[in-house]
């Protein structure tokens, strides 16, 4: 059983409106692992990394963070948390330096000039260190935030939508940072809507709608188990219908007869590829090119949110 | 208790007030001076002495107090409205800070200013008329018990606002009133005994009566019912935000 970081056990907030945005979440989170939260508007993904962080109180459930109960020992599980919300906020008058050697100080770290630099320096603030956060760009304010997150050594990170309204390079940046960060030993948990950013750096993805998580699972697996997988085969010869004796096979003929489609899953019975070619050539069908495709994270998140209706 | 924190937050708003110099001390200091001008110097010039003080001098430990309250109230209410309108507010939250310690950053610097202010306040007023304080002691107690008073006074009207015309509706439509009622420019015996009794209902008259004490054995009420007001007012606003705090009203979901 891996070591587990973040303990969460039937986890509700019901809002003083009667707005039930989470109910009877339960998860695990792995130290050291980055998991990202998939979910649509609304799913409950900010309002669970706001409860375990405590911005949030929970109606029900209990959330343990290394041990420790959020509620009962907040010192000591906040001090292992860092946090870096949605929205840009931040003191627009505030020097850069300033700003990340107050939340330092908030989360009740001695001052660590060293450790300031080396945190700015990693995110390319350092020369921007005495200028106004008002003066930044948006995506400089980002890695502000993060900064600010990591000024106090935290061995936890929540990214909620850490790349939203980012453009590609910065995105592509600040996944590096996240693998950087993990590397160091810090587990990360991310919220996203962008599909291509769990796929991209996630090493487990919980997938939430309507504050219930459906699912928990890791990304190789989660595709294996429920991506389809299909074989497109390009005919040499227009074909006029799919003969009877390839009906066991889930085929589907293109509308201009020449590409056949073959659906799988990899690991069902079906997805022996060497006897439909078999089969494929007995019938005297040729084909001049060949591939396979497989369903996105995005298809399989698509899916699994339909079905969740 | 994370002393970092509570340093972190004092630092923070002192660096505030130090970035918005003119609009937190040099204004009042002027708008406080202009008071001196006006009623000291034009009106008080018709006016004959109050109780064998000169008007000038008499109006000294008001003009303090409409300082110290109403600089109190907008700076803690600021200091804590400002984070939940911007929404850095998170981070106060998501730290290993009690509420507690919180207020004690907060209020404290908001009390620190304002007890700044009042000490320049009462400089400035020793360049236009002669001062004398026959109690020291008392005139340091009343300043900081109202500097802290009200700071938490602020503190709670910085919670409980939820846009800006919120946060200036009680300093201004209550506080300033009652200040200006309470005795600042006048001493209760002037008034007809039907408005003697009417006042006696303001809670501002007992901090303005008491501290005026401090410096000239002037009051309206006795000084200890001025000292026992003031701290049923501290007692009340600690009740208050011990009830945020157990509640989280206006700041937690």
């Amino acid at each position: 059983m891996q070591d587990t970081i973040v303990s969460i056990r039937s986890l509700s907030k019901t809002y003083a409106g009667g707005f039930q945005a989470l109910k009877q979440v339960n998860l695990d989170i792995r130290r050291g692992e980055i998991i990202a939260l998939l979910g649509p508007n609304g799913a409950g993904k900010t309002t669970l990394i706001s409860t375990i962080c405590g911005l949030v109180n929970p109606s029900e459930g209990q959330v343990l963070v290394d041990g420790f109960d959020i509620i009962r020992d907040f010192r000591k599980t906040r001090s292992l948390i860092g946090l870096v919300p949605q929205e840009l906020t931040t003191d627009a008058f505030e020097s850069v330096l300033s700003t990340v050697t107050f939340s330092r100080g908030l989360f009740g770290k001695a001052p660590n000039s060293v450790h300031i630099e080396a945190v700015l320096r990693d995110l390319s603030l350092w020369e921007k260190r005495n200028n106004k956060i008002i003066t930044l760009s948006g995506g400089m304010k980002r890695r502000l935030l993060i900064a600010k997150a990591l000024s106090h050594e935290p061995r936890v990170l929540f990214l909620d939508e850490p790349t939203a309204g980012v453009d590609v390079e910065l995105r592509k940046d600040m996944w590096a940072l996240v693998r950087r960060l993990r590397d160091s030993g810090v587990t990360i948990i991310l919220t996203t809507h962008y599909i291509e950013e769990a796929e991209e750096i996630a090493d487990r993805i919980g997938i939430i709608t309507r504050g219930e998580l459906l699912l928990v699972e890791d990304k190789h697996e989660l595709m294996r188990k429920l991506g389809k997988k299909q074989l497109i085969m390009d005919l040499l010869q227009p074909l006029a219908h799919i003969p009877d004796t390839l009906a066991h096979y889930t085929l589907a003929l293109s509308a201009d007869c020449l590409q056949l489609t073959h659906t799988y899953d990899s690991q069902g019975a079906d997805a022996d590829i060497t006897a439909l070619l078999d089969d494929l050539r007995r019938v005297g069908i040729h084909f001049k090119d060949i591939r396979t495709t497989q369903s996105s994270l995005e298809e399989i998140f698509v899916k699994l949110v339909e079905d969740a209706r | 208790m994370n002393w970092y924190a509570i340093k972190a937050i004092y630092k923070f708003e002192m660096a505030r007030t130090r970035r918005t110099l003119l609009q937190s001390i040099v204004a009042p200091v002027i708008s406080t001076s202009l008071y001196f001008v006006v009623f000291g110097a034009a009106i008080g010039g018709r006016i004959q002495e109050v109780e064998g003080v000169s008007y000038g001098a008499f109006i000294v430990p008001g003009l303090i107090m409409l300082s110290l309250l109403t600089n109190s109230i907008s700076n803690a209410s600021f200091g804590i409205y400002f984070p939940k309108f911007s929404g850095t507010i998170y981070e106060l939250l998501s730290a290993p800070v009690s509420m507690f310690e919180a207020v004690l950053g907060y209020v404290g610097a908001a009390a620190s200013k304002s007890l700044i202010l009042g000490t320049i306040i009462l400089a400035t007023s020793a360049l236009f008329v002669p001062l004398q304080i026959a109690h020291p002691f008392v005139m340091i107690l009343f300043l900081l018990l109202t500097c802290i008073t009200f700071s938490l006074f602020g503190f709670i009207i910085g919670v409980w606002a939820d846009n800006f015309e919120k946060l200036q509706l009680i300093p201004m439509l209550i506080v300033t009133p009652l200040v200006f009622l309470g005795g600042s420019f006048y001493s209760a015996s002037m008034l007809s005994p039907f408005w003697q009794t009417v006042t006696l209902f303001n809670p501002v008259l007992y901090l303005i009566s008491g501290f005026r004490w401090s410096f000239y054995e002037l009051a309206d009420v006795s000084i200890v019912v001025s000292l026992g007001m003031i701290l049923v007012f501290l007692l009340a606003c600690i009740s208050t935000i011990w009830w945020i705090f157990k509640t989280g009203y206006h700041i937690k979901k």
